[in-house]
């Protein structure tokens, strides 16, 4: 079996960001996951941030440049997604969602996802559930049921503490690396592949 | 190789004088834009179609029907001409009217168009643009090609016993271009037909173009119209110089941040990096242009944006001076000179058309005489005609 490709998209605007400490932390538990399924993986990270002029271009333009196209690619090719974005007046980071306003809507169609999200307070939490599952539904992507929010307070506490954050990250981590390990690899279809030969467009 | 302009026709502010045309005097300023073109000895002359503001041109055939008179040896071609909004009868007949009043100097270019509301404007829905693409140019092409045509299809009303008039100059209809930007399926139309593909790159990075334009040269060859590099292709550009290229990139900022579809978006640097927009001297749009045939091969037709984001009319004249005088010989002499053996340089004008028609037996020259079953003093008179003539059948 190959390797599994996981991309984590983080749209962290500051740097340092509890948004990719979350996203590495999420990362790191869907390896261990992997690893003790029998299989081995590849990690990159998108950090939206460096992409941000280009995901604003492209959604006036139309087009990628280079490195924005780099990170669709990978995307598309993904085996598994960790998407990790902050809260920002009870809704996703704006530039996150630009990012995905701008991704081929077929390009995480069937790709398993992790939604994670950080924010002040947890009663921010279920902007999870209300307001990024729904884009990702739209994706067709196969979001895991344990989404994973961590409040400011999430890094104080106790790791014993019932349903503390590396709880519920490994929860989360165990219900991605099952949905990988159950799939075949993320094959895609390029643009040229399998347009219909002139005689079925003019037949249908 | 031909090297054209194409003009969209947007009016849009100057802003650097804040001044802002009238539809008439932008009209206007596009005949003169064209005529200056012929006389300045560019090849081409392509008008788009549009059917909203900021946009003028509206009616393409009227425009290009006067500039056929205006001018004396340019090409006038379209860029696009909307095979999902239009009538495919009247596109017919309107080109085909074009192309005897030119002398056979026009050719077309297809395009779906890309504003949503133009659809339902003309009762049309957008999600059918291809099928619609598709439909309505196959029966443009029988109309052309067949003096009586019976057809039915999902689009538009059925028809008995139709000729579309006057009938193409010397029994061959015009060249036809198809343009898309991002769907195979129009390259694969234009490849199965045999006819020209032109991929508008102005706002794409190169790459995507020379994909696209490998997949029209190979589905060409595909469908047995020749080799895959004699397939017919032609590029969009886009271009602003001076002699010294700090003054161009200095002047031509400005309009760069205001003009439609990129304005307030990249920065003119990026955009310079990514599409074929080139702000410099002739040497540098000699250059850049001279090298886009290593990644889609020798092309038959180069065409720029000139007239746009509000320069006003003495710039883009003078633009087109410096195209025309400076750039265009030096990389027409190029192209010839590299051109590989058995490709075509230009597109085919209608005389080549013709000879070949001619040669495989194809042309019919016969008039269409016919007895005028339809026409009545009243409207009563036409049912009955009509009657008359479905009895007879």
């Amino acid at each position: 079996m190959s390797k599994a490709s996981i991309v984590v998209v983080s749209s962290g605007v500051s740097q340092p960001s509890s948004t990719r400490l979350l996203a590495d932390r999420l990362a790191e538990a869907v390896s261990d996951e992997l690893a003790a399924r029998g299989r081995e993986s590849d990690v990159r990270v998108v950090e939206v941030r460096e992409l941000a002029h280009e995901v604003v271009n492209m959604t006036l333009t139309g087009y990628a440049a280079a490195p924005l196209a780099d990170a669709q690619a990978a995307l598309a090719a993904a085996d598994g997604v960790i998407a990790v974005t902050p809260v920002f007046t009870s809704g996703p980071a704006g530039i996150f969602k630009s990012f995905l306003d701008v991704l081929d809507t077929a390009a995480l169609a069937g790709t398993p996802v992790l939604l994670g999200a950080t924010g002040g307070t947890p009663r921010h939490s279920l902007v999870l559930e209300y307001a990024i599952r729904p884009v990702f539904t739209y994706l067709h992507a196969d979001a895991v049921p344990t989404s994973v929010f961590a409040a400011t307070d999430d890094w104080a506490q106790d790791a014993d503490d019932a349903r503390s954050l590396p709880d519920r990250v490994r929860r989360a981590a165990a219900e991605l690396a099952d949905r990988i390990a159950a799939r075949p690899p993320t094959r895609r279809p390029g643009r040229y592949d399998g347009v219909p030969d002139f005689e079925d467009l003019l037949g249908g | 190789m031909q090297f054209g302009i194409f003009s969209v026709g947007d009016v849009t502010t100057d802003p650097t004088t804040g001044r802002t045309p009238d539809d008439t005097e932008r009209v206007r300023n596009i005949l003169t834009i064209a005529e200056h073109a012929d006389a300045a000895g560019l090849d081409v002359f392509a008008t788009g179609e549009h059917h909203n503001p900021p946009f003028v041109p509206s009616s393409p055939t009227t425009m290009l029907g006067y500039l056929a008179g205006r001018t004396q040896h340019i090409t006038l071609s379209t860029a696009t001409t909307l095979i999902t909004t239009n009538d495919p009868v009247r596109l017919a007949e309107e080109y085909a009217m074009l192309q005897v009043i030119s002398d056979g100097r026009m050719d077309l270019m297809m395009g779906r168009g890309n504003t949503g509301p133009v659809y339902p404007w003309f009762g049309r829905d957008i999600r059918q643009g291809i099928p619609l693409a598709i439909e309505n140019y196959a029966l443009l092409r029988r109309l052309w090609t067949e003096d009586v045509v019976d057809w039915s299809g999902k689009f538009r009303t059925p028809l008995q016993g139709f000729t579309s008039t006057p009938r193409p100059l010397d029994g061959v209809p015009p060249f036809v271009w198809h343009g898309s930007i991002r769907s195979p399926e129009i390259a694969e139309q234009a490849a199965y037909y045999g006819d020209g593909f032109l991929h508008n790159a102005i706002f794409w990075p190169m790459e995507h173009t020379a994909a696209m334009v490998s997949f029209y040269r190979e589905r060409f060859e595909h469908h047995g119209h020749g080799r895959a590099d004699q397939a017919i292709v032609g590029l969009g550009g886009q271009v602003f110089m001076r002699p010294r290229s700090q003054d161009a990139w200095r002047e031509f900022l400005p309009y760069f941040h205001e003009a439609p579809v990129y304005g307030h978006g990249p920065s003119m640097e990026e955009f310079t990096r990514e599409t074929p927009l080139t702000v410099g001297s002739p040497q540098q749009v000699i250059d850049r242009y001279g090298a886009f045939w290593e990644q889609v091969g020798h092309y038959q037709r180069q065409l720029f944006l000139m007239d746009h984001a509000g320069l006003p009319l003495k710039t883009v004249l003078e633009q087109i001076d410096i195209l025309a005088t400076e750039v265009v010989p030096v990389l027409r002499r190029e192209a010839e000179l590299r051109r590989p053996a058995g490709v075509p340089a230009n597109p085919p004008t209608h005389a080549e058309m013709v000879a070949a028609a001619r040669a495989a037996g194809q042309v019919h020259t016969q008039a269409v005489a016919a007895a005028d079953h339809w026409t009545g003093r009243a409207a009563e008179d036409d049912v009955e005609a009509a009657d008359a003539v479905t009895v007879r059948t």
